[in-house]
């Protein structure tokens, strides 16, 4: 940079403005709204379905509760992350997370594959009285949800909000919404939610992955639908 | 000439910074003890899940935006020789801000959160949060315009990078369609999210933590040192190329996660060379003090700018080296990362900031500060506290990470992840003390400035009197 150009960029304000937003913006478009645009972002996966009612609401649940401070939800191609928690993530599994719930922090253990791992019993009773089932677990206890009926009146603009951003709902799933929730807890929408986190993945095509000895970050082809081999 | 500039925003602003600082440590402290005392999670509102969000956002945009504001309100006229733009809308703005943050703090005790983090706030807060900066933009970059001074000291060219890059941040991660009054979901779906989150979380790390802090740290450091500060070009080398580098680090949080290696590598790039441009900043520290070192210890506002500094430059060379693959696969998710975050805001951010506010309250009330031994204390409690703080957490960090990865030799895992939390007890014990004793360097800090404000409230009412 010559003197000159520094004294212009020293002396006008408004030059000083456009060009630091502009630099500013080079890294925000390259990194940040370019990846939008482009395949390999996300990889499809066919087997991966919007959240029913009840699983929905537990995930507000979950997120109204914090729950992602202290657990992650992505299990990272690591070896012993895949020995302890099963499957690594995939891009395609978080297509209709609508935030991500990765979380940035272990106080907890990772929950992306804790769906199936435990009966709906064991959930219910961890929750409510988490040491009880892990006697030096740190986890709050959250036993009011059993007690706390769903409030079925927010679903339908919910999941409308949702269809908006991009998640398929038809008009047929959110009129039939509240009826699914009625007579239903907290608790149950917790459990339904939990019970469903990365489950939606192919399992039986997975496994040949988990028995290799070095985990690789690709996709296997197996787990992958391109829009004209996608089934239903 | 000091009757030229309102300082009411100023000393507004030290108030709000005050309260929400010490309300944001304590929480801090609250919920450090609730990691090891379960029995401390009182009901659904005063769970560690909803608590922790309001020592974040507490931390970072209640004693923070505070300190920022009052700073800048500060300094920007006096850089531009300009009176305040609108010192009405000021006024307003001081309300608007702190009826948003406490806003912020019931919302989020109920419950009511968009989980992104530092942008936990719903979208009704969002739009407030939006308004008192572009009402903020509007008082600073009038000011500017206004300006008789020919050129611009590098101070308001970290203000100016301030205003706007918190606008784009904030404004693009926090895009979202509303479901009812208090509940909203992100436009952006899973890996897309991610990113765009990480964008933003990083960067307020460069808006919030770094630039304004840096305008901070090149006005009042040459003033309380009496000394001119190194390098102008320097400085301006080091602008540009933080602006441009900081933008494309956001990935470095999702490194091992789905979101495509060639983010993640761009990230860890730029990581890696963002070490030129932090150091730049704290060499351009370093010899502005020249052959006057003996300041350290005569001097107690130059040991806070220069352990502040200093703080800055490991920062800076701890984060990047973190964005290395194998070392994001040791520590990533661990308690190291609080430990790391910790030195940057208990270290650089707060004692750059309160330091700024020795200098600046006795300026405005007329008077001088109150105890210099007490600031003395001040100084050493928050620095042995945030020393314990990272330290317990960085050997905890390091300790879950290993436990994590370790296996037998059969190949079967060592530690199931219950025996992680178990051994890290002590450590979060030994944090929650760190904590503590920063809590109370704090309230020595408080203590300091207010008795500062009331000896000069009562000489200048003295003068009146006696005039009379």
């Amino acid at each position: 940079m010559s003197e000159n150009q520094v004294n212009v960029l020293e002396r006008k304000p408004v030059i000083l403005i456009i060009v630091t937003l502009l630099v500013i913006l080079i890294g925000s478009v390259v990194t940040a709204l370019l990846p939008f645009f482009m395949e390999g972002m996300e990889v499809k996966i066919s087997t991966v379905r919007p959240y029913t009612a009840l699983e929905l609401e537990g995930r507000d649940i979950y997120m109204r509760e914090g729950c992602n401070n202290c657990h992650t939800q992505t299990v990272r191609p690591l070896r012993d992350e895949v020995l302890r928690y099963g499957e690594f993530s995939k891009s395609g599994e978080f297509a209709y997370d609508h935030p991500f719930l990765w979380g940035s922090k272990r106080t907890g253990p990772d929950l992306a594959r804790i769906g199936g791992k435990y009966p709906d019993s064991w959930h219910v009773q961890h929750m409510t009285d988490p040491r009880s089932l892990v006697k030096e677990s740190n986890m709050p206890a959250y036993a009011f949800m059993a007690t706390t009926p769903l409030d079925p009146s927010n679903i339908k603009s919910k999941m409308g909000a949702l269809r908006t951003v991009g998640v398929p709902y038809t008009d047929e799933e959110i009129a039939a919404a509240p009826e699914l929730l009625a007579g239903k807890t907290e608790m149950d929408a917790m459990v339904a939610y939990l019970q469903v986190l990365g489950t939606m993945i192919n399992k039986a095509a997975v496994e040949t992955v988990v028995d290799s000895a070095t985990v690789s970050p690709v996709v296997p082809d197996s787990l992958v639908t391109t829009p004209e081999t996608e089934v239903k | 000439m000091e009757e030229r500039y309102d300082s009411w925003p100023v000393k507004a602003y030290t108030y709000s910074m005050i309260i929400w600082g010490l309300a944001s440590l304590l929480y801090g402290v609250v919920i450090s003890l609730q990691l090891v005392y379960p029995g401390l999670n009182f009901g659904e509102w005063f769970s560690y899940g909803r608590l922790r969000p309001i020592h974040t956002n507490g931390g970072a945009f209640g004693f923070g935006l505070s300190g920022i504001f009052a700073l800048s309100y500060y300094m920007v006229p006096r850089l531009a020789k300009a009176p305040l733009f609108l010192p009405k809308l000021a006024k307003f703005n001081f309300w608007l801000y702190n009826l948003t943050i406490a806003a912020a703090v019931i919302t989020l005790h109920l419950g009511f959160s968009t989980t992104k983090e530092y942008a936990e706030l719903e979208w009704p807060i969002d739009i407030l949060v939006v308004l008192f900066w572009v009402f903020f933009a509007v008082n600073m970059l009038g000011t500017i315009l206004t300006k008789t001074v020919s050129k611009m000291y590098v101070s308001l060219w970290y203000v100016i990078a301030t205003i706007l890059g918190v606008a784009v941040l904030y404004i693009f991660n926090n895009l979202a369609v509303p479901a009812s009054l208090f509940k909203s979901y992100s436009l952006y779906a899973g890996v897309n999210d991610a990113n765009v989150q990480w964008w933003y979380g990083h960067n307020a790390v460069a808006f919030v933590f770094t630039t304004p802090i840096l305008a901070i740290f090149f006005y009042f450091f040459p003033k309380v040192t009496n000394l001119p500060l190194f390098s102008h070009r320097l400085s301006i080398v080091a602008f540009w190329s933080l602006v441009f580098m900081y933008l494309w680090t956001g990935a470095h949080h999702l490194i091992w996660t789905p979101v495509p290696d060639w983010l993640q590598t761009v990230a860890i790039a730029f990581s890696l060379m963002l070490i030129a441009p932090s150091w730049g900043s704290v060499i351009n520290g370093y010899l502005t003090m020249g052959n006057n070192w003996e300041q350290m210890k005569t001097n107690y506002l130059a040991k806070f700018f220069i352990l502040g500094i200093t703080f800055y430059g490991l920062q800076t060379l701890q984060g990047p080296s973190q964005a290395i693959r194998s070392i994001s696969s040791l520590i990533h998710y661990t308690d190291w990362v609080p430990g790391h975050v910790h030195m940057g805001t208990m270290g650089w951010f707060a004692m750059t900031i309160m330091a700024s506010f020795y200098y600046v309250i006795p300026k405005i009330y007329k008077t001088d500060l109150y105890s210099v031994k007490l600031a003395n204390t001040h100084f050493w409690l928050v620095f042995t506290g945030q020393i314990i703080y990272s330290i317990s957490m960085w050997i905890a960090g390091i300790m879950q990470g290993a436990m994590w990865k370790a296996t037998n030799a059969d190949g079967s895992l060592k530690y199931t992840f219950q025996d992680s939390i178990t051994a890290s007890y002590i450590y979060w014990d030994i944090r929650s003390i760190g904590g503590i004793i920063f809590l109370a360097g704090a309230i020595v800090f408080a203590y300091n400035i207010f008795k500062t404000i009331q000896q000069g409230s009562q000489a200048s009412k003295v003068k009146t009197e006696g005039a009379v």
